[in-house]
C-alpha cells in the first residue's frame, strides 16, 4: 500500500508540474505566435547580459513601437549557434559582448552592411573595416591591483614579467577580452614579442582564471597582486558592494601599451533578417545619445557615439592611451589561438 | 512495438554524436589527427579520466559506506539521515562551487573539483546501494556470522557483493557526469575535456576542434560504458512478490556510532550546508537585494514544468530500451542501451549545438519551442531513467508476463498491464531523477528555450553574470528547494515493509 501511496504522490507531483508547463507555455504563447507569422517583433540574440541591457531593450520598444525578442547567452555560444543556423537563423541582430564574435560571423558573410550615416556616428576605430558591424560602447583593458600588496604600479603589460611580480599575477587566457588584447600585442609589438612575453609570462608563475570577475574576486582577496581585467568590473563591483567595500584598485595603463586596449561590444544586422527597417532602427537607437548615456551610467564602459562623456571617476576616452590599431585585426584571432596553444597558455 | 522504442531512444541518445561526427570530419582528416594528437589533447584526456577515477572511487566509498550505514545499522536517527543524505543530489555543481570560493577563496584545482564533484555526486551511488541493501536477504549476512565471521569480514564478504551491480551503475552514472561537467571544473579551474571543449567554443568560434575533443569524449564514454557492464555478473534475481523480504537484525555500532554520526553531519555539512551558508550570506550582504516574488515564481513554476515534462518524455524513452535490456539480455540489446548513454557524458553545449543542427533542418516548425528543449533534455539524460527502468524491470519475474501471455493477452497488452505496474517504483525513481537533472540543466537551455523564457537556472546565470549574487540568491534557494523535493522522494524510494 506504501508505495502505491508514494507512486501517487509522484504523479501528483508530476501533474502539478506539467499543469505549471501548460501554464506558462499558455502565458509565452501570444509571443510565441508573433515569431511566426513576422509581424514587427525585431529577433535579437544578444551577448550581452539581460541585467545589463534589458532595461534599454525595454526604453527601445517605448520609443519606437518596435517589439523585441531577445535571447540571452554567452556571444561565443551564440555565434556558433548562428552559425550552425546558417540562412534559417531567427535572428534579426545579433548584440555582441566584443568585436570578436562580430568578426567571426562578418568572415562567414553572415552579416550585411550598415548604412553609412550609421558608421559616420562612430569613430572608425570602432568599427569594421568591411561596415558590417559597429561598436556601440568602449571596455577599456586595465590592471586591477591589490594595494596592499602593490606600491608602485607597473606602467606596462611588458614589466609584469619582472622576478617582482612572480606568481602574483592573474589573467584570463580563455576570456575573450584577454585573446583580443594578446591579438593586439601581436599585430602592433609584432609575434615574436607576443610569444616571448607569454612564456616569460608563463614561467613567472602567471595564475590562469576562467574570467575577469574570478580575478577580480582572486585580487579582492589578496590571492593575486595584479590582474588584467576589463575596466567596468571593477566599477561594477563598486556599485554592488559600495566603494568603501571594495579593496581593490585600478590603472590605465599609459601610452600605446597593448596592455590600454580599447575594445567595444558592437551589433550588427544579419544578412538574412526578416525585419531589415527595425533592425537598422535599433542599431540607430543604440547609438542614440539616450542608449549612450544609459551605457555610461549603468554598465560603466565608454559611450562611442552622441557627444556622451564617460563617468566621472573614470579618464575621459580621448585620454586613453592603447595601441593604434584598427580593431578589425583583431579577427585574426585563429592566430592568436595558436600562439596561446602552442605556448601552452590555453588548449 | 518495442524495437521501434528502443530504436527511437537510441536515435535520440546517437543525435549529437552523428552531429560530431559531421563537424569534426569537415575539415578532413588532417586537422582531425593534429588535434587528436596534440599534446594538449592527451593532457586534457589524462586530466579528465584523472579527475573522473577519483571522483568515482570516493562517490563509491562514500555513497556505499552511507547506504550501509542507514539501512543495516542502528544508527541512532537512520531513518532521517536516509533522506537527508541523499539531498545533496539538488545541489548543482556551480552553486557549490561558487559557494565553496566564498567561504575558501583559496581553493581550486583538481582537489577543489574533486571535492564539489563527489559532494554533488555521491548520491547517484548513495541512493541505488540504498534501495539495493533493502532488497538484499539479510539471511545471507546472518549465515556469515553464525559461521564465525565478524562483522567487518561479513561486510566485505557479503554486504559489498550484494551491492555490487547497484554500486556499479552508479559509479557509472558518477564517471559519465564528471566528464560532461563544466560547472566546477571552470570555477575550480582544471583542465579536462569539457572545459576544452568549452572553450573552443568561446575562443576560437571554430566548431571543428571542439566536435573532435568532443568525439574524444565519446570514445572514452564507450569506454567506461563498457568496462561497466563487465563488472556485472551474468545472474539476476526476481521474486514472486517482493513482500517476502524481510528485515535483518541491524548491526549493532556501539562507540562506533559516534565517529559514524559525526561522518555523516560532517558530509552533511560539507554538501548542503556550505551552499546553504553562502546563499544566506549572500542574502544579507550586498546592495542588489529587494527580491521580485513574482519573477521567482515564474522561473520556478517554468522549472517544474519542464522538469516534469522531461521526466515523463525520458522515461517513455527508456522504457523500451530498459524492457529489452532486462528481458533479452544480449549484445544487442547491450549495444541499445549503451547509445543512450552515449550523450550523458557530453558537455551541453554540444548537445544544444547538435539539436540546433537537426532544428532548423528537420524539426523547423519546433525550433526553439519546448519539443525540441525537452528533446535536447531527453538526449543528455536517457542513462539516468534507462539504468532505473532496467533494474526495476529485471526485477519483476517474467513468469507473470508468461501467465499473462498465456490467458491470451496480446504482448503490448502484458507490458502495460502486467510489467509496468510492477516496475512502477523503479519508473517514478527514474522520473524524479531526470526531473532533477533538467533543473539543473544550463547550456542548452539557453540556447534551445522558447524565447523569453526563465528557468531558475538561466535566472542565476544571468544575475551572477552581473556579480549581482545577493539578487541571485533567492533564484539558488528555489532552486534547492524544488530539487529537494524529487531528491527526498528519492531517498524515501521503497522503503521497507514491515
Amino acid at each position: 500500500m506504501r508505495s502505491r501511496k508514494r507512486v501517487a504522490l509522484a504523479a501528483l507531483v508530476l501533474l502539478v508540474g506539467l499543469l505549471a508547463a501548460c501554464g506558462s507555455e499558455q502565458a509565452d504563447e501570444p509571443v510565441e505566435s508573433d515569431t511566426t507569422t513576422a509581424s514587427g517583433t525585431l529577433v535579437i540574440y544578444s551577448g550581452r547580459n539581460e541585467e545589463l541591457v534589458g532595461p534599454l531593450l525595454d526604453m527601445f520598444t517605448e520609443k519606437t513601437g518596435i517589439e523585441v525578442e531577445v535571447r540571452y547567452a554567452n556571444s561565443a555560444e551564440l555565434s556558433a549557434t548562428i552559425l550552425e543556423e546558417g540562412d534559417a537563423s531567427p535572428a534579426d541582430v545579433f548584440l555582441s559582448q566584443d568585436a570578436g564574435a562580430l568578426g567571426a560571423l562578418d568572415e562567414e558573410g553572415i552579416l550585411r552592411s550598415l548604412d553609412q550615416e550609421t558608421l559616420d556616428q562612430v569613430d572608425t576605430r570602432f568599427q569594421a573595416e568591411s561596415g558590417t558591424w559597429v561598436g556601440v560602447s568602449g571596455r577599456a583593458r586595465v590592471l586591477v591591483y591589490d594595494p596592499a600588496q602593490v606600491s608602485e604600479v607597473p606602467e606596462s603589460v611588458f614589466d609584469l614579467t619582472d622576478e617582482a611580480w612572480s606568481g602574483k599575477v592573474a589573467w584570463a587566457p580563455t576570456n575573450a577580452s584577454f585573446q583580443a588584447f594578446v591579438t593586439a600585442m601581436r599585430v602592433t609589438a609584432g609575434e615574436d614579442v607576443a610569444r616571448q612575453w607569454l612564456e616569460d609570462m608563463q614561467a613567472n608563475g602567471t595564475v590562469a582564471y576562467e574570467s575577469n570577475d574570478l580575478i577580480l574576486a582572486a585580487v579582492e582577496e589578496g590571492q593575486a597582486a595584479i590582474g588584467l581585467i576589463n575596466h567596468y568590473y571593477w566599477a561594477e563591483l563598486v556599485a554592488e558592494e559600495g566603494a568603501e567595500n571594495v579593496s581593490s584598485k585600478i590603472a590605465f595603463l599609459p601610452g600605446e601599451d597593448p596592455g590600454a586596449l580599447v575594445n567595444v561590444a558592437g551589433v550588427g544586422v544579419l544578412e538574412s533578417a526578416t525585419h531589415s527597417a527595425e533592425a537598422d532602427a535599433f542599431v540607430d537607437f543604440l547609438l542614440s545619445e539616450e542608449a549612450q548615456r544609459y551605457f555610461s551610467e549603468e554598465t560603466f564602459e565608454y559611450p562611442l557615439a552622441a557627444g556622451v562623456d564617460a563617468d566621472p571617476s573614470l579618464p575621459p576616452l580621448a585620454t586613453l592611451g592603447g595601441p593604434s590599431i584598427d580593431l578589425s585585426s583583431l579577427s585574426s584571432l585563429e592566430e592568436t589561438l595558436a600562439l596561446l596553444a602552442d605556448t601552452g597558455v590555453t588548449s | 512495438m518495442l524495437l521501434v522504442g528502443g530504436g527511437v531512444a537510441a536515435l535520440v541518445g546517437l543525435t549529437p554524436l552523428v552531429y560530431l561526427v559531421i563537424r569534426a570530419t569537415e575539415g578532413g582528416l588532417g586537422p582531425l589527427r593534429e588535434t587528436v594528437l596534440r599534446a594538449r589533447t592527451a593532457e586534457l584526456v589524462w586530466n579528465t579520466v584523472e579527475l573522473a577515477v577519483a571522483v568515482t572511487v570516493s562517490c563509491v566509498v562514500i555513497g556505499v559506506a552511507a547506504a550501509w550505514l542507514v539501512t543495516s545499522t542502528d544508527l541512532p536517527g537512520r531513518r532521517v539521515w536516509r533522506v537527508v543524505l541523499g539531498l545533496p543530489l539538488a545541489v548543482p555543481t556551480y552553486l557549490a562551487g561558487y559557494a565553496w570560493l566564498n567561504v575558501r577563496p583559496t581553493i581550486s584545482g583538481t582537489a577543489g573539483a574533486w571535492m564539489i564533484l563527489t559532494l554533488c555526486s555521491y548520491p547517484y551511488v548513495y541512493l541505488p546501494v540504498v534501495a539495493a541493501l533493502q532488497r538484499a536477504d539479510p539471511a545471507q549476512v546472518e549465515m556469515a556470522r553464525s559461521l564465525g565471521r565478524g562483522p567487518v569480514a561479513s561486510f566485505l564478504t557479503v554486504t559489498l557483493r550484494q551491492t555490487r551491480v547497484a554500486a556499479a551503475s552508479g559509479a557509472l552514472l558518477v564517471a559519465l557526469y564528471v566528464m560532461s561537467d563544466f560547472g566546477a571544473v571552470s570555477i575550480m579551474r582544471v583542465d579536462v575535456l569539457a572545459r576544452g571543449i568549452y572553450n573552443s567554443y568561446r575562443a576560437s568560434f571554430d566548431r571543428t576542434p571542439a566536435a573532435i575533443l568532443g568525439c574524444v569524449l565519446v570514445v572514452m564514454t564507450m569506454a567506461v560504458v563498457v568496462a561497466e557492464s563487465l563488472t556485472r555478473g551474468r545472474g539476476r534475481s526476481a521474486r514472486v512478490g517482493a513482500g517476502s523480504t524481510r528485515r535483518g537484525q541491524p548491526q549493532r555500532l556501539g562507540w562506533v556510532a559516534v565517529p559514524a554520526l559525526a561522518a555523516s553531519a560532517a558530509l552533511v555539512v560539507l554538501a548542503i550546508g556550505v551552499p546553504v551558508w553562502s546563499l544566506f550570506s549572500a542574502l544579507s550582504t550586498g546592495r542588489s537585494a529587494g527580491i521580485d516574488w513574482d519573477r521567482v515564481g515564474q522561473a520556478t513554476s517554468t522549472t517544474l514544468g519542464w522538469a516534469a515534462a522531461a521526466a515523463l518524455l525520458t522515461v517513455a524513452l527508456a522504457v523500451p530500451v530498459g524492457v529489452l535490456a532486462a528481458r533479452f539480455p544480449g549484445r544487442a540489446t547491450r549495444a541499445l542501451s549503451g547509445a543512450t548513454y552515449l550523450g550523458h557524458a557530453l558537455p551541453g553545449i554540444v548537445v544544444a549545438l547538435s539539436l540546433v543542427f537537426l532544428g532548423v533542418r528537420v524539426f523547423t516548425p519546433f525550433y526553439q519551442r519546448l519539443p525540441l528543449l525537452l528533446l535536447a533534455y531527453a538526449a543528455l539524460f536517457l542513462p539516468l531513467a534507462v539504468g532505473s527502468v532496467e533494474d526495476a524491470v529485471a526485477r519483476t519475474p517474467a513468469s507473470l508476463e508468461d501467465a499473462a501471455r498465456s490467458l491470451g493477452h496480446r504482448s503490448w497488452v502484458v507490458w502495460w498491464r502486467v510489467t509496468i505496474p510492477l516496475a512502477l517504483p523503479g519508473l517514478a525513481a527514474a522520473c524524479a531523477m531526470v526531473a532533477l537533472a533538467t533543473m539543473k540543466e544550463l547550456p542548452a537551455t539557453l540556447i534551445l528555450a522558447p524565447t523569453g523564457s526563465r528557468t531558475l537556472a538561466t535566472e542565476l546565470w544571468t544575475q551572477t553574470g552581473v556579480r549581482a549574487f545577493a539578487a541571485a540568491a533567492p533564484y539558488a534557494a528555489a532552486l534547492l528547494v524544488v530539487a529537494i523535493v524529487p531528491s527526498a522522494l528519492l531517498s524515501l524510494g521503497r522503503r521497507e515493509r514491515g
